[in-house]
Order: C-alpha cells, then structure tokens, then sequence
C-alpha cells in the first residue's frame, strides 16, 4: 500500500516554498518523534490508533513548522491508514499548515468583534512593519511570509477573547488589546528573544 | 476565608462567582495543592460516596441546561444512555469555545483546571465512563500545557487512573487537540475529529451521540462550563441548585460582553436575574462617549440580531398584552428566545450607532463561508454566495434585488443541512436583512454607497457607474 499511496502525495502536494524553512528543520523521522508517536497512540482504545492523526501531526508541525508531504506519508504508514486519508485530515483544518511559516507565526484575528475592535488596521499594519506582501495572501494561500523568513502573518478566525479586542496570537503566546506600541513592543521581544 | 482579586480584576457587585470564583483571584495558582487548600476534590468525594445513578438524579434535579448554546438539559441527556448498553461509555469534554463572542472557557482551562478535572470525574462516574478526552482547540497552546500538568498532577494524586481515592473506580481522561475549525464544536463532528478522519457532523436523529457515537459506543458531550456546574450541583445539592435563578434555566451563567461598550469582559450572573439594561448600563458602563447602542446580538455570531430601539412584545400577569423595551428583557434563555433570538453560548456583541450593519453582517458571513465544512451543498454553496452579495452592497455594488436574493439564499439554507451550521449561519443574514433593511437598501443606491474601508475600494468606487 505505501507505495502507491506515496505516488498519490507527490501527485497531489506540490511543496510550496517558503522563505521561512531555514529557520524549521527538515522532516526526518528521529527516535524521539517515533516513540511520542507510539506514546500518542496509547491515549486511544486498542485497534483506534487512527485517531491519534491529530495529535501526531501537532507534534510534526510544531517541530518542522508545516506538514510536507514525506511527513503525511509517515503518519499514514504509522497509523496504518493510506496517505490519503491524512491529506484530507491535513486540508480540513485550518491549524495545520502545508507551507513553512516565518520563525515568529503571526495570527490576527479578523471575526466579528476584533473586526470592531480594529482588526483590518492592525493586519495592514503587521505586513507593512514586517515587509509581507499582502497581495500574496488569499484564501488557497493564507500565509504571508516576510522576505527574510522571520515573520508570516495569517489572518484567523475567532480566537475566543473577543471582550479585548484586537488580538493577535505569535506562535503560542496571546496579545490582546494591541496598539502600535503593543504591536513594537512584541517585535522588540520577538527579536530579542 | 474571605477572597481578594488582583486589582482592576474585580468583579462587579451584581455579579455572583461560581465558576471563575478562582479567576484573577489574589494567591491564586493552577496548581493541585492549591486547589486542594481551597476544598477542592470534596465534591468528587462526596459523588464518589454515592451511587452513580443517584449523581445524575441530582443533576437532573438541578434543572442544569448545556452552557455550550443549544440549552439542552444536561442530566437529561445523561439518560440517553441505553439502558441496556454493554459497550463502554464515553465522555467528552467540549473545549472547542470558537463561536465569535465566546470567551468564558478560556478562562476555566487557563487559570482553573482542576475545577474542569473534578467536574468531569464526577460526570463520568455518574455515566459509567471509563475513559474521557478533553477536545481542547487548537488556539489554547499555553492552556493545552496547564491542563495537560493538571491532569498528570490528578493522577499523582490518585484522581484520575485505578480505583479512585479507594472506591473501586477507574477513570483516564486525555487531551486531544483540534485543529482550528469551528464545525468541530458540533458534538458529532468532534466526534469524528476524535476519531481521526475528516469531522463532517453525522446525521441525526435516530441516534444521538448518547446512544451511538465515539466508535460507535455511547457518549456523552458536554461544554466545559456545563462539567464544572456539576462540581457546584454536587457540593450543593440539585434541590438548591434549581432554586437560584430563572425557573426553566437556574443557576449561573457567564456572560461575555464585546463590541462596543465601556468595560467589555466576562461577567458570571444569576440567570434571569438581570435585564439587558442593567448588564449594559451598570456592569458595562453604557456605550462609548457620545454614542448610543444600536444592536445587541445576544448569544454569539450565529443568534440572532436583536434591535435595541424597538419594543418587544410579552404578556402580562393578567393575561392583556403589553410591550417592553429591549432594555427590560431578562438575560436568560428563554426570554431572550421568546423575543425572537437565542442565548446560546452567552457571548453578547454590542454594537453601537457609528456601526454599519452591511460591514458587520459581511464579516459574519465572511465567518461562515470560510467554516463551512463542505458536507451539505447548500451550506457549502449558500455560505459563500451570501458573502459574495453582502461584499457586492458592501462595495456599493449591488442592486436593490440582491438584498433580497441574500434572505432568499438564506432561507434556502436553513433546515437543509446535516448540522446546524445551516441554521447558524442564515439566522444573522435573516435577522440583519430584515432589521436592518434600510440600511442594505441604501447602500445599493450608488448615490449612498459608502466606500469607507480601503484606499484601494475608494479607488475602485472611482469608476462606479450605476
């Protein structure tokens, strides 16, 4: 089966290049992602390991910043599922990723209350301070990714702290209520860091 | 022991703490012991002292209704379970909080775990369930580590794994991450998040989840919110729980108050026992300088806008009808769904008179368009096509029979699909076309249209020739 299902991913991903990947390492599959991979199957009953896709790609886009298509043909062998299978996980969801993000991922959120609260001003305003071009960003494309792959911006859906709008989130951390001297205060962090 | 919160994190007056008693609170941690020393884990005692069926009994009796939107009562639901069922139980907690104007569970998973934790032992005992996951989305990264340490700190303690604290009962619970789509705050579309392949919602009836749902096993799934009342249900009793508050809905809720409004937040009430005009007025501090409030949606993006300048109909003691303010209706379910909208999830959007409802009725379908999850044609289709035409009159484009087409479409979606995302998604477009047609009305005349959002639009209205 593997075979076959790895001529389907390279007929059906085309690597989209990202000025961020010097800063992510390349897909390999280490001894330690393989035993959290085996550990994350052990959370779900015995003959379901299938539903452990989520959790291992989580782990697969946290260390390597996108999911490639070698990553979905290893997490279809893992789990015993055709490669195929995990491509229609990975295109469903919005948090997973199949381009390289800058080091620092920035997500805006643009819904309802945010968007009352400034949002669209502060999406413009990230990809003029950071150098993306946001001309580059549509709906099959939502990531904009800066030139010297530090920065990406992508513009999200409710990020659940509407009262304090707008919102931002860079990689795991929250900013909430971001104003021109928020918004330089975390680039200062980010850069500093 | 008196409770202090850390300054400028105070709760109003009017508001009674329950749930995010421990929020902001001052020497407040996530930690075990510190939960513990504030006389944690003693309502799990007590429920594990008890029969199971005697802890549903309890929240039966309490008259608690599903704080994830739909209302549906909890212990209720619990019931569902067949009778005769051989096949293991399991529970699920809903952490998916991603309806627009919802940020109460935030705070729970962030800053209180361990009162999510108790609540759901207790839940699965009273359900028989051996193994239970935590569906927490994708956008809580930090809280996905707090309660990930709380849930390991649990098992330490003999909380969670074999024979729990000596009463012979075993329990796991896991956390399982979604990925960032709204649908799979439908509890059969987390269902099949859970169990790994693409989430598209099941049909139902004939089989709830409680009867035939994660692997086809029964299953319970409830909010987040809902399984920490159960802690508060047990530690009070289900006769005191259903006396507080209004009759068919008791207890508290957490409301969260955005848009525009001088003290936006999160604020935990006795149902029913504050009007809109006093959540507004005195907790939130009325609308910003020199505005005046316009629309209230009232339980999330996908509840129904309310107007604030109308009167609503209601009948009097003697059975006459009269009429009330928007301001006098009573925050509970249901009289705000009496009065034509839903509760739901409690997220109240305010929005005041400097805002155009056309802008804000195009960023919710924007909403819906993009979370469609594809399944039903008329949601794929319809979602889209309705952005397409509030983004038409937004831009000055459209002509006076597209506001029409756009209800039209809206119509044709409602109670077409598996889920109710069809519903969600056409009640704003129905509520905000018919309040507010004016308004969309006006923009279709080429002489009003407003071009207000970008140089590039204003560029493009240039050559607008109508």
């Amino acid at each position: 089966m593997s075979n076959s299902s790895e001529n389907v991913i390279e007929a059906t991903i085309a690597h989209q290049p990202s000025p961020g990947e010097k800063y992510y390492p390349a897909f390999e599959v280490t001894a330690e992602l393989d035993a959290k991979a085996a550990e994350l199957i052990t959370h779900y009953p015995e003959g379901k390991q299938q539903s452990a896709v989520l959790p291992i790609l989580h782990v697969i886009q946290k260390q390597f910043g996108y999911i490639s298509g070698e990553a979905i043909a290893w997490v279809g062998e893992k789990l015993n599922v055709s490669a195929a299978h995990v491509l229609g996980v990975v295109t469903f969801y919005p948090g997973l990723r199949q381009m390289c993000p800058g080091k620092f991922h920035i997500r805006v959120c643009r819904t309802l209350s945010c968007a009352m609260a400034g949002a669209d001003n502060l999406f413009d305003k990230v990809c003029t301070r950071l150098n993306i071009d946001k001309s580059a960003i549509d709906h099959h494309h939502p990531i904009g990714v800066s030139p010297d792959g530090l920065w990406s911006i992508e513009g999200v859906e409710c990020l659940a702290n509407c009262g304090f709008g707008p919102n931002m989130m860079v990689n795991d951390v929250l900013y909430q209520q971001v104003s021109d001297e928020v918004l330089e205060e975390v680039i200062a962090k980010c850069l500093n860091a | 022991m008196s409770i202090t919160y850390l300054p400028g994190k105070e709760p109003h007056p009017k508001e009674t703490r329950r749930i995010l008693k421990n929020v902001y609170r001052e020497g407040w941690n996530q930690s075990i012991d510190c939960y513990l020393a504030d006389g944690g884990y003693e309502s799990l005692k007590k429920a594990l002292g008890m029969e199971p069926k005697a802890v549903t009994e309890e929240v039966k009796k309490s008259g608690l209704r599903g704080r994830g939107g739909a209302g549906f009562p909890t212990g209720v639901k619990w019931t569902f379970i067949p009778p005769n069922n051989t096949k293991p139980v399991y529970l699920i907690c809903n952490c998916d909080e991603s309806e627009p104007g919802t940020f109460k569970d935030r705070f729970v998973v962030h800053q209180d775990p361990h009162q999510l934790i108790e609540g759901m032992i207790i839940s699965c005992y009273a359900v028989g369930a051996h193994l239970a996951y935590i569906y927490m989305r994708e956008e809580f990264p930090i809280a996905a580590e707090i309660v990930q340490t709380a849930l390991n700190e649990a098992r330490e303690r003999n909380f969670l794994g074999q024979n729990i604290q000596g009463s012979g009962y075993d329990l796991e619970i896991h956390l399982h991450r979604g990925a960032g789509a709204y649908i799979c705050g439908e509890e059969t579309s987390l269902i099949n998040s859970l169990e790994g392949v693409r989430p598209y919602p099941r049909i139902k009836p004939p089989f709830f989840p409680a009867a035939i749902g994660l692997y086809g096993c029964p299953t319970i799934v409830n909010n987040v919110e809902s399984l920490c009342q159960v802690k508060h249900i047990i530690a009070m009793g289900g006769e005191a729980y259903s006396q507080q508050g209004a009759k068919r809905s008791p207890g508290t809720r957490i409301i969260g108050v955005s848009g525009d409004v001088q003290r936006p937040g999160f604020y935990e009430i006795i149902s029913g026992s504050l009007t809109f005009g006093e959540l507004l007025y005195d907790i939130c501090g009325g609308p910003k300088e020199g505005r005046q409030f316009k629309a209230v949606i009232p339980g999330g993006s996908s509840s129904k806008v309310m107007r604030t300048d109308v009167s609503y109909k209601v009948k009097n003691a003697d059975g006459t009808n009269g009429s009330i303010s928007f301001f006098d209706i009573p925050l509970d379910l249901d009289s705000i769904a009496q009065h034509g909208s839903m509760a739901g999830s409690g997220a109240v959007i305010v929005m005041d008179d400097s805002r155009s409802m056309p802008w804000a009725l195009n960023n919710i379908n924007r909403f819906y368009a993009h979370e469609s999850c594809g399944q039903c044609t008329p949601c794929r289709e319809g979602c889209p096509w309705m952005m397409k035409l509030s983004t038409r009159i937004l831009e000055g484009k459209g002509a006076p029979e597209d506001v029409d087409m756009l209800l039209q479409v809206a119509n044709q979606i409602e109670g077409k699909t598996v889920c109710a995302f069809g519903e969600a998604a056409s009640w704003p477009t129905q509520a905000m076309v018919l309040k507010f047609k004016d308004e969309f009305l006006a923009l279709t005349d080429s002489k009003n249209a407003i071009l207000p959002h970008s140089a590039e639009r204003k560029e493009q209205g240039k050559y607008l020739t109508r």
